[in-house]
């Protein structure tokens, strides 16, 4: 071990670290904000509202994300009318030319696609009894949606969805795939220089372990905070 | 349409294929192996099964898959010289097979550890009660029992598994990415070539999604499920 190889190069470990949380940052907030009314959707029974949803989870979740990112960077610039859009000039089109945007792009796509499945699964198990209290009371659907369900649904997730964000850091490593300098990005770049596997790789894998065990512990006081109440009781201790 | 690389393609996804049921084949023998140690009762054996566990989650499959792969050559580049042999080749299909393997075998040791705790000790009990050797019990009683609470994660996983095989394009194998990578750059059509690529991925995943299901059925034939 050639410890000088990674000392010589923490600043650039530091800015691929500073990308990849970046990157699953935002993907998750857009993918999970994105995924909510998704999954409405995906438990109604109107099939022009679950139909669309469902062809889109399907693809999404059927194919690898790395196959996602590359249809979408290096895909669509064959299509003609995509050239049209960037010869003209078109801000919002000439995005897909960047690899951070495309990056996102893919990235939020593949995460909403399996939080509305998580999400709609944790809508399914809402206790019946809550929602016939709900009607009971003469909530509209609108309400019992925004009171009853969705709360107790998107608690419910959390174990689930917390899986998903470890997922979601793991399958970032492929944004290197299309230029990007993350934290893989970086180990492959100091790799290449020093030609010394074990200690570019290896760092960079000790620093998604780290960011690993951060989230795990961050949604177990998630956990702690929003699920509390169904949690196993102490059996309360005979008085006397 | 495919200018003459459909054929092409579908070679690669049959290598594809090859690659997912080897690394498959490897991780189930890892995950056997992983959880019989994580339920062992020698203490240094669960800790090494609780370290691979926790590395395997924590770590990405492209990093494990480049330090496998860039790592190992060094490492085979050492041992070849050390004895005087010639150079030697790391295939990107073995460190393919190995990494997938590797890192499934920890996702699978999670998943038959709980099953084999779903069976009922009362089972095993009365099985040594019979007079059957411990080996005799394994695979009369707790094996078939264990495989139905088993099916539904390693089906999951298996998904899992097959979709990240895309990422041995990364070390150069000819799969079915690779080759699409390929006949995008020489046709100027990558789209057509991804969505190719998407398509077969879907007939795999969704195919196994039907066995699976079907299968699942069969092995919980004579369990009384609840109904609403």
């Amino acid at each position: 071990m050639d410890l000088s190889v990674i000392t010589g190069s923490l600043d650039q470990y530091l800015s691929g670290l500073w990308l990849t949380v970046h990157l699953v940052t935002l993907s998750c907030a857009t993918g999970l904000a994105a995924a909510i009314p998704l999954a409405v959707a995906r438990v109604s029974s109107n099939p022009f509202a679950y139909g669309p949803v469902a062809a889109y989870t399907w693809f999404f979740r059927g194919t690898p994300m790395l196959v996602q990112l590359l249809l979408i960077y290096y895909g669509l610039g064959q299509l003609d009318w995509m050239q049209a859009q960037w010869e003209a000039g078109n801000p919002f089109w000439l995005l897909f030319r960047e690899p951070y945007f495309c990056a996102l792009l893919a990235f939020g796509l593949n995460t909403c696609a399996y939080t509305a499945e998580i999400v709609a699964g944790a809508i399914r198990n809402v206790p019946h009894g809550e929602i016939e209290a709900a009607k009971a009371i003469g909530m509209s659907r609108f309400v019992m949606l925004r009171r009853i369900l969705l709360p107790s649904a998107l608690r419910r997730a959390i174990p689930a969805y917390s899986n998903e964000v470890i997922l979601m850091l793991q399958g970032s490593s492929i944004a290197s795939a299309i230029t990007l300098v993350d934290l893989t990005g970086v180990a492959r770049n100091v790799y290449s220089k020093h030609f010394a596997p074990f200690e570019a790789f290896v760092f960079a894998g000790l620093i998604y372990m780290a960011l690993t065990f951060a989230l795990v512990g961050l949604f177990q006081l998630a956990e702690r905070r929003w699920l509390a109440h169904l949690r196993a009781q102490e059996t309360a201790k005979p008085a006397g | 349409m495919f200018q003459g690389y459909f054929l092409t393609i579908l070679g690669g996804a049959a290598l594809t294929l090859q690659l997912a049921l080897l690394s498959l084949l490897f991780a189930l023998v890892a995950g056997l192996a992983g959880a019989s140690a994580k339920l062992s009762k020698s203490l240094p054996l669960r800790w090494l099964a609780t370290g691979y566990t926790t590395v395997v989650r924590g770590v990405p499959d492209l990093v494990m898959m480049l330090l496998v792969f860039y790592g190992g050559q060094m490492l085979v580049n050492e041992v070849t010289e050390y004895f005087g042999l010639g150079y030697f080749d790391l295939n990107p299909m073995v460190a393919g097979v190995f990494t997938i393997g590797f890192i499934f075998g920890a996702y699978f040791a999670e998943t038959f550890r709980g099953a084999f705790l779903a069976v009922p000790a009362g089972q095993l009990e009365a099985g040594a009660a019979y007079g059957m050797t411990r080996w005799q019990v394994f695979v009369r009683i707790l094996f078939p029992q264990m495989l139905r609470h088993a099916l539904p994660g390693l089906g999951n996983n298996w998904l899992v598994l097959l979709k990240s095989t895309a990422i041995v394009s990364m070390i150069g194998l000819s799969d079915m990415t690779w080759l699409a990578d390929q006949a995008g750059r020489t046709t100027r059509e990558p789209f057509l070539f991804y969505l190719l690529v998407c398509a077969l991925y879907l007939v795999m995943t969704s195919a196994s999604s039907w066995l699976l299901g079907r299968l699942e059925r069969r092995y919980s034939v004579g369990v009384r499920h609840a109904e609403l």
